[in-house]
């Protein structure tokens, strides 16, 4: 989808869905009752995908929502990072926490490790921010 | 306050002293500390510089001194190639643009994109509140306005919190929010949220109010969906306390993001200020700072009117219209709105209300960031401006101004089941799921319970612990899916996986999302806000309209006066056209053309049969001798009298309508006249119309009267108007101009057998 025609396929679970899928690749339309009863999806398969959030981010665009659509993207390179590291990172960019090279160490980690560069990027900018005056 | 100063010499003063206004603080400004509204003479001008595409002066400040907050807007706030353009507006040109119905949302959102804080202050402080209203109409983000609930009880009883979350679904609420007295309930309290969201008629989002590590959890658990515990400050010092900066702030966001887990922050004028840190800065100013970060961080949406600091902008000159300011800018700045009117604003309720007629009347994403579902000693959010005792107003509020609240008001006997359903489903959640039993008597107590106060106890230690293993056993919605649908729920299971399915859409995280009732996904980009002038924007559907107008308590007028009672024994008999009479002792009741017949009891529901013999008891106890006639040409109640004074012997008549309005009349005096007139139905007793049969007698003898006691209820109109007309309208309808006066028999065994099955 490109982004002129993003805002149209939105919502995504209706206007999508024969192409969404889940993060074990189960179709989006699979995902039912019965399946769940049977065991067939679990709460791992119920969450959104990199690829979900890369099209949320287009629709975004297609609104003119460029920083909306910036945090979409930024999301979609964390989905992989588990949870207690991303809460780890978080605490680290509190104020105080974490000296410029400790941040610039997690910007390198982020980048390197989970290919999250716009994050990255992101970091290193706090990095710069808030250690120039600490 | 009054405090302070000494007793006053008025009574009235010391009356007015007593008015719940004067419980409410009010100050006057004092710019240094942050306690003035907008413009503070501390406030920088308006101004931007860009060189090479980078914004190197914002507001006055150079780049080198850039603060957290100016660098965070400078960088990721701004839209840069459109602030040369907006920066060189006149401020009042574009205030004019947010009340010119042919400039659209996107052209304003768009101007605005370029602003910097201090500019958009000075645009906004251009508007008076009627303005203000006007273009929070036209730039909310979404076309359909909505509400938010809290949930919660002191106890944190979960019987009660899933009742409660599923009357505030089947009342229209599309987010319920919840919180913890004792952090380690969360995992319960968010699963009996999460079951009453779904309960109802609507789909709601839920969200447990926790810290964050905890919150995440919840969220991955499948048992909340939305956050709006991100808060930011205006100064960095205020953020440095609030142990954050911009940056951590927006990477939380994205990590919830990522999980699929809608975010809004939250802000509010006057936080800075409470914390020390306002840095002689208007709070305005500092809020609008705030909602630039929260813009800048790629947030759909905040909650911000000052929520938990309210008091404070509200003790300032222009505190409501401030706080009605920053909800508009955060819409300008094409953020999701929720609009506070959460935390306690007013002891007073007419300031209560009018203030929020600011937010309600427009209309906003959110209208409240928290309506109290329950009453206010449950509120674990610390009140609840508004509560459970306040819904009947609020529904009549939505009435009366054809505004959608985003509420629908519901009979009582559809609470009680829909309580009922969600009590059953989580009594057997947690019996499947093997958490501590809960019995058929909290079950039926939940469905009734005003409050917690009103719950048996629950073994708090064992639900505790329930709730450590809850997480600890990796339980997660799809095992309470499950349970539901193998125990007879399973509509309510259904409708949670359909919410459960969307995180996997992500189709919730674009700007100002909600559930539509069927599970449907609603947010500003399918439902963008079109407003541009009359004829334009929302309009509520006909069924809509109606929803409205149906208030439980709302009566059928076509039926009011045809309640059958014990008196509709037939006790006259008409026996002819009615003569004149020349008995001197005769005093002729003259009856309205409804009297017994069509009606069968006065506007208080006196019974017909005992007024007419309570004046004949008058009548007789002062040696009159009473005689009853019908007139049929009237149902005004001097031309009744009149009519019947002509036909008596003594010349004095009493004439009586239906609703139990009655004069005293004589023959010689203009039928609009009268000895005396009792207009006053409702302060009619039967005791009252004794005396008035009493008073005819005396005035046909000649000798001198007291007037009748009658009681004062300045409420009668208010209260009576409605019935009054009705039942006017229903005699009114028995006129026959052609038919003369009838003579009435009166059937007293009759009357005595329906006086004594109507005696009190």
């Amino acid at each position: 989808m490109n982004t002129e025609s993003a805002a149209q396929d939105y919502p995504l679970s209706e206007n999508y869905h024969d192409r969404l899928r889940t993060p074990s690749g189960i179709p989006f339309d699979e995902i039912t009752l019965e399946a769940v009863l049977d065991g067939r999806i679990q709460m791992d398969d119920l969450r959104v995908t990199a690829e979900a959030l890369e099209l949320q981010a287009r629709v975004a665009e297609a609104c003119a929502r460029p920083q909306l659509a910036e945090n979409f993207r930024r999301a979609a390179e964390l989905v992989d990072v588990p949870q207690e590291r991303l809460l780890e990172i978080y605490r680290a960019l509190r104020p105080g926490r974490a000296t410029k090279v400790g941040l610039l160490e997690i910007a390198e980690e982020l980048e390197t490790r989970w290919r999250a560069v716009r994050c990255a990027n992101f970091v290193r900018d706090a990095a710069n921010a808030c250690q120039s005056k600490a | 306050m009054a405090a302070g100063k000494s007793a006053s010499s008025s009574k009235r003063v010391q009356s007015r002293a007593m008015r719940e206004i004067n419980n409410d603080s009010f100050i006057y400004e004092w710019p240094e500390a942050g306690l003035t509204l907008f413009h503070s003479p501390y406030d920088p001008d308006p101004q931007i510089k860009i060189e090479n595409g980078r914004i190197t002066e914002m507001d006055g400040v150079h780049e080198r001194d850039f603060d957290w907050i100016d660098q965070f807007i400078a960088r990721y706030s701004i839209n840069i190639p459109a602030a040369q353009e907006s920066m060189a507006m006149d401020s009042l040109s574009i205030a004019r643009m947010l009340v010119d119905i042919t400039t659209t949302r996107e052209q304003v959102v768009k101007v605005f994109s370029g602003l910097t804080p201090a500019k958009i202050m000075d645009v906004v402080d251009h508007l008076n509140v009627v303005e203000m209203m006007m273009a929070l109409q036209k730039m909310r983000a979404r076309k359909t306005p909505a509400n938010q609930a809290h949930v919660t009880n002191r106890r944190e009883n979960p019987v009660l919190l899933a009742a409660d979350a599923a009357e505030a679904n089947e009342r229209g609420f599309a987010e319920l929010e919840t919180t913890v007295g004792v952090p380690r309930n969360a995992p319960l309290n968010a699963l009996a949220i999460l079951i009453g969201s779904q309960t109802g008629r609507g789909a709601a989002l839920t969200q447990c109010a926790v810290e964050e590590a905890l919150e995440l959890r919840l969220a991955l658990l499948g048992l909340t969906t939305y956050a709006e515990t991100l808060s930011v400050y205006g100064t960095e010092r205020a953020f440095s306390d609030g142990d954050d900066t911009p940056w951590s702030k927006a990477f939380l966001a994205s990590a919830y993001a990522s999980r699929g887990i809608k975010v809004r922050f939250t802000s509010g004028s006057g936080s800075e200020a409470l914390m020390g840190h306002a840095e002689k800065k208007s709070m305005i100013y500092l809020e609008t700072r705030c909602l630039m970060v929260i813009k800048g961080a790629g947030s759909q949406g905040v909650q911000n009117g000052s929520i938990s600091c309210i008091a404070l902008p509200e003790s300032l000159p222009g505190g409501v219209r401030a706080v009605l300011a920053e909800n508009l800018i955060a819409t300008l700045l094409d953020l999701e709105l929720a609009s506070g009117n959460d935390a306690m604003a007013s002891h007073s309720q007419i300031r209560k209300s009018a203030k929020l007629m600011l937010q309600f009347l427009p209309g906003t994403d959110f209208i409240f960031s928290g309506y109290s579902v329950m009453p206010r000693e449950d509120n674990l959010f610390g009140g609840g401006n508004f509560d459970s005792d306040d819904l009947d107003d609020y529904s009549v509020l939505q009435r009366d101004m054809q505004t959608d609240g985003g509420l629908r008001p519901v009979r009582e006997d559809v609470i009680l089941d829909v309580r009922r359903r969600a009590a059953k489903a989580i009594q057997s959640v947690f019996q499947v799921l093997g958490l501590p039993a809960i019995t058929d008597a909290e079950v039926e107590a939940a469905v009734i319970a005003r409050s917690s106060s009103d719950m048996p106890a629950r073994d708090a230690v064992a639900d505790l612990k329930a709730a450590d293993e809850f997480l600890s056993r990796r339980l997660n919605a799809l095992d309470v899916t499950r349970a539901l649908a193998r125990h007879g729920f399973r509509d309510i299971a259904e409708k949670i996986l359909s919410v459960q399915r969307l995180r996997v859409s992500g189709d919730y995280l674009q700007t100002a999302a909600v559930l539509r009732p069927g599970g449907a996904v609603s947010s500003a980009v399918n439902d963008s806000n079109d407003y541009l002038g009359p004829g334009t924007g929302y309009h509520l559907t006909p069924a809509r309209a109606e929803e409205i107008a149906n208030l439980p308590q709302a009566a059928e007028p076509r039926q009011m006066g045809t309640e059958t009672g014990p008196a509709s024994v037939d006790f006259l008999q008409e026996i002819g056209e009615s003569l004149p009479g020349n008995d001197p002792r005769e005093i002729v009741i003259a009856l309205g053309p409804a009297f017994g017949t069509e009606l069968k009891s006065t506007l208080l529901g006196i019974p017909h049969n005992k007024v007419l013999l309570a004046l004949i008891e008058g009548i007789e106890t002062e040696g009159g001798k009473a005689r009853v006639a019908k007139i049929y040409a009237t149902s005004d109640c001097g031309f009744i009298g009149h009519a019947g004074a002509r036909l008596s012997g003594s010349g004095v008549a009493i004439g009586l309508q239906s609703k139990g309005t009655t004069v005293i009349h004589h023959r010689d005096l203009e039928p609009l006249n009268n000895l005396e007139l009792f207009p006053q139905a409702p302060g009619l007793t039967l005791d009252s119309y004794r005396v008035i049969g009493r008073n005819a007698a005396k005035y046909a003898k000649g000798e001198p009267v007291l007037p009748v006691p009658i009681q004062i209820d300045n409420m009668a109109r208010l209260k009576y108007i409605v019935r009054t007309t009705v039942l006017h309208l229903r005699e009114t309808n028995q006129v026959r101009s052609d038919k003369p006066p009838q003579e009435i028999r009166v059937i007293k065994g009759r009357m005595a057998e329906a006086g004594r099955e109507t005696s009190e």
